[in-house]
């Protein structure tokens, strides 16, 4: 064929853009292949692609929607906490001469990965997949606003994780670090693929973000039931809420900033250019008005966990209801007056600094405050030093530090020295992994009854939080000590031998985290092996508060067979105290969404857009626009999208938990 | 929804409605629509700042003074107004129910936002032939990146109108249309209060500048 028609096909696609020279490409390549050929031979050779597509992927339910979020965030944490173990090593090894066993071209490109991957594939699947699961049912409510458009939501974040693992294996990714600034971003010092895949990974799954974000607002919104008033809403679903106005707020300003982004490389405009009138300090800017508050998008939702966690496992109200919920807002709108605190060194002038040091140091007092209540929250509790409060007191000691160490590098002089070096490393993982990561793990231990209707087991459950802690401790503290010595992020070789030994504490540090995550995996297994031990049928295995533990576990498809009505912030604490009755006669047919394939199938050609926009491949990004155009308006042709559950099922259902819990009296 | 949460007569506490009616259909919409619209102000809020940074960044190239003719910015302008007017006599009828009145008036609107994205048409068309390509300077990047996505944005409104007009040719003034055409009421008139701001912001500014 001649070079034009294979251009015309293949755009700059071709067999050199797979990297065989590679060896550790190749090499997990071919276990990834392996692995993912015995999971789809299993797969078909159980029959279970039609039970997956009907009644998974093309789910509306908000709860097994919620469960796919969490299976995608912990899966992309293995990838991305692969790559972290690779710059440890690398950091490790390569001194004295060595050059390490990654080259420059591969190191660049996984500490790109790592972060992308850990702030946008596994962070915010984690942390959405809980409000998914979790808002809902805090709220009685029987699902989201928008059923569709949150299944469309997560496929179009599984969408953008696949570009990512894409890029494993067919080109390679940015080589920029994760926010790829210009001017290394634009398309003369990245002609590669690189940055385009960072680019569309990131805006597919972007409009899923967003959307999801208008959905969750409207379901708190709209959709509480009777009595919950704003200020009778639990902490988790405050925080929610503020999570998805910092979304819609922020994520259209990412949206903007990597389209313009791509325009410069694609078009050759000069948004961001060093000439013809361009500002590469526009996009620094920009993407740090997006950046800040994605932070707190993350650890927003955490703090509500450890909010439920703590009161729940205490035995008490939560402390000062109301400051927290003003600690809340207070962050929400703070959170949009920081983001230059990302580089006072780039010149804005002392009386610009001053005024975003000032508010970044004041973000610390509705934090602090927070910090407070889950204190006198436990004052006088009777703790229970369950796996979830253990996560939490995990999170309060480490979350202080990492806290107090950002109030540090609020200070514009002390940013100067400490800017882009370690120790701004170690900070945000201190406050990221102490706060967020924590504040997952804490939800999973904490919902996972709900969600399956057996306990995690506390064996493996114990061991993977030692370890976690441990290792993060082993593993960020010595960046902490360097970052103060002057050692900047990113470096792939080292001089100074004196180093080194640091280097190495952090890399056992590092292993020790994964053991963390290895112990995880055997808890998910162990407890599946002993789910008939760990069963839980009464529904409220902590002896819980809030109203999703007034439903089975797992809740039906419905939720709540009748609408709860709401007298006090804990609901279901106030329920039970006063004698609540579990409804018995009475049901009726229940009116709810239908599953529908649109999602999955938007989702996938939005993806095949992306994929033919990185490699020029231009009649098939022309082709999937187009069909996402058809298959779009002609599911608005389909006018009828929901059906009864009728009352015999209903009754059926209702039967079987009332047989249950009279057995488990 | 208000809902009596007090003690029922009994003095029992209500913990359950017994008695339900699931939201009617499209409950949440109009919210979801509001804040989406919000959302894509955000999107025009940035590319307003980028060109607020850049737009005095001409490389030497040419400025808006060489370039806009106000004559036809006021005509393209004038297209833009009166399809909102159009469109509000088009909720007025289906107020009324009367289906082809409402269909027409739809349709007069659709005509009137194709003007306008030919006249735009024309002159981005006439702009590159002089040499004010969205590469020439920042100026012109922040330009017609701005002007072109609220274009885009009445291009898709476009497309939308035509879907509404074959539905409610096929299913009649029923709820579920009545609700789609309130929607794309907001997004149409949203996109007029933008096109206000660019008339102001980029044309009349630009060329006193």
């Amino acid at each position: 064929m001649s070079p034009d028609l294979l251009k015309l096909i293949f755009g700059r696609l071709g067999l050199e853009s797979l990297p065989l020279h590679e060896p550790i490409v190749v090499g997990t390549f071919a276990v990834v292949a392996l692995g993912g050929a015995t999971l789809l031979a299993g797969l078909t050779y159980f029959r279970l692609w039609g039970y997956l597509w009907r009644e998974w992927f093309t789910t509306v339910d908000h709860k097994r929607i919620g469960i796919m979020y969490m299976i995608l965030g912990i899966v992309m944490l293995l990838r991305g906490f692969a790559d972290a173990l690779m710059m440890r090593g690398q950091q490790m090894l390569a001194f004295g001469g060595s050059e390490g066993y990654l080259n420059a071209h591969h190191y660049d490109q996984v500490f790109t990965a790592h972060g992308v991957i850990m702030i946008f594939f596994v962070a915010m699947p984690l942390v959405t997949g809980l409000m998914n699961y979790v808002v809902p049912l805090q709220i009685g409510a029987r699902d989201v606003s928008f059923p569709f458009l949150n299944n469309f939501s997560f496929w179009m974040t599984v969408g953008g994780a696949v570009l990512v693992m894409a890029s494993l294996f067919i080109g390679e990714f940015a080589r920029t670090g994760w926010l790829a600034y210009p001017p290394l971003s634009n398309i003369g010092y990245s002609p590669d693929v690189g940055v385009d895949y960072y680019i569309w990974a990131l805006q597919v799954a972007g409009v899923g973000t967003t959307l999801s974000g208008i959905n969750l607002i409207c379901t708190i919104v709209k959709l509480r039931c009777p009595g919950m008033t704003m200020m009778k809403m639990p902490v988790f679903t405050w925080t929610s809420l503020c999570t998805n106005i910092l979304i819609v707020a922020s994520f259209p300003v990412l949206t903007v900033v990597l389209a313009l982004l791509s325009l410069d490389r694609y078009v050759g405009t000069n948004f961001f250019t060093n000439d013809f009138g361009g500002s590469p300090m526009m996009y620094v800017n920009l993407i740090w008005i997006w950046g800040h508050p994605e932070v707190y998008i993350l650890v927003l939702p955490a703090f509500g966990i450890f909010s439920e966690v703590t009161s729940t496992f205490s035995g008490k109200r939560l402390f000062g209801y109301t400051s927290m919920v003003y600690a809340t807002v207070v962050i929400t709108i703070l959170s949009y007056l920081v983001w230059l605190h990302h580089f006072f060194t780039m010149g804005s002038g002392a009386s610009v600094n001053s005024f975003f040091g000032i508010t970044t140091m004041i973000i610390s007092i509705p934090t602090g405050a927070k910090m407070f209540n889950w204190l006198f929250t436990m004052y006088r509790g009777r703790i229970r030093y369950e796996l979830p409060m253990m996560w939490t007191i995990a999170f309060m000691l480490t979350f202080v530090l990492g806290g107090m160490t950002g109030v540090l590098l609020a200070v514009p002089p002390a940013d100067f020295v400490l800017h882009n070096s370690l120790f701004l490393i170690a900070h945000f993982h201190n406050v990221i992994i102490g706060g967020v990561v924590f504040g997952a793990f804490a939800g999973i231990n904490y919902w996972f009854p709900k969600a399956f209707g057996f306990k995690l087991d506390v064996f493996w459950g114990k061991l993977s939080f030692w370890f976690w802690v441990v290792g993060f401790y082993l593993a960020f503290m010595p960046l902490y000590v360097l970052g103060l010595m002057g050692v900047t992020r990113r470096l792939r070789v080292f001089d100074d031998p004196s180093l080194q030994i640091w280097f190495v504490i952090a890399a056992i540090g590092a292993f020790l985290v994964f053991l963390g995550i290895l112990s995880m995996l055997m808890q998910f297994a162990v407890s599946l092996l002993k789910r008939e031990q760990l069963k839980d049928v009464t529904g409220d295995p902590w002896d819980a508060r809030t109203l999703e533990w007034a439903t089975s576990s797992p809740p039906p498809d419905y939720n709540f067979a009748f609408t709860p009505v709401v007298h006090d912030n804990d609901a279901w604490w106030d329920m039970k105290k006063r004698g609540y009755q579990r409804p018995l006669t009475g049901f009726k047919p229940i009116h709810m969404p239908s599953s529908t394939g649109t999602g999955v199938i938007l989702a996938g050609l939005a993806t095949a857009m992306g994929f033919g926009l990185i490699w020029y491949i231009w009649w098939l990004a022309a082709a999937s626009f187009l069909a996402m155009l058809v298959v779009g308006i002609g599911h608005t042709f389909n006018y009828h999208r929901d059906f009864d559950i009728p009352a015999e099922d209903v009754i059926r259902t209702e039967d079987a938990r009332t047989k249950l819990l009279a057995g488990a009296k | 929804m208000t809902v009596a949460v007090n003690p029922t007569q009994t003095g029992e506490p209500l913990f359950y409605l017994a008695d339900e009616h699931p939201h009617p259909e499209g409950y949440s919409t109009s919210l979801g629509f509001w804040i989406y619209l919000m959302s894509d102000c955000l999107i025009f809020a940035m590319l307003f700042a980028t060109f607020g940074v850049l737009g005095a960044n001409y490389a030497a190239g040419p400025a808006p003074k060489d370039l806009f003719d106000l004559d036809l910015v006021a005509v393209n302008t004038s297209m833009l107004l009166l399809s909102s007017i159009t469109y509000g006599f088009a909720m007025l009828t289906m107020q009324q129910n009367k289906v082809a009145q409402t269909q027409i008036w739809l349709a007069i609107t659709g005509l009137f936002g194709l003007a306008f994205i030919g006249i735009e048409l024309t002159e981005f068309a006439h702009m590159i032939h002089e040499g004010a390509t969205p590469q020439r300077s920042a100026f012109l990047s922040a330009f017609f990146t701005l002007v072109g996505t609220h274009g885009l944005h009445v291009t898709c409104g476009i497309i939308w109108l035509v879907t509404l007009m074959v539905q409610v040719g096929k299913f009649g003034l029923i709820e579920a249309n009545r609700r789609r055409l309130m929607c794309l009421s907001m997004f149409w008139h949203f996109l007029d209060v933008v096109w206000i701001g660019v008339f102001t912001f980029v044309y009349l500014l630009g060329v006193l500048r």
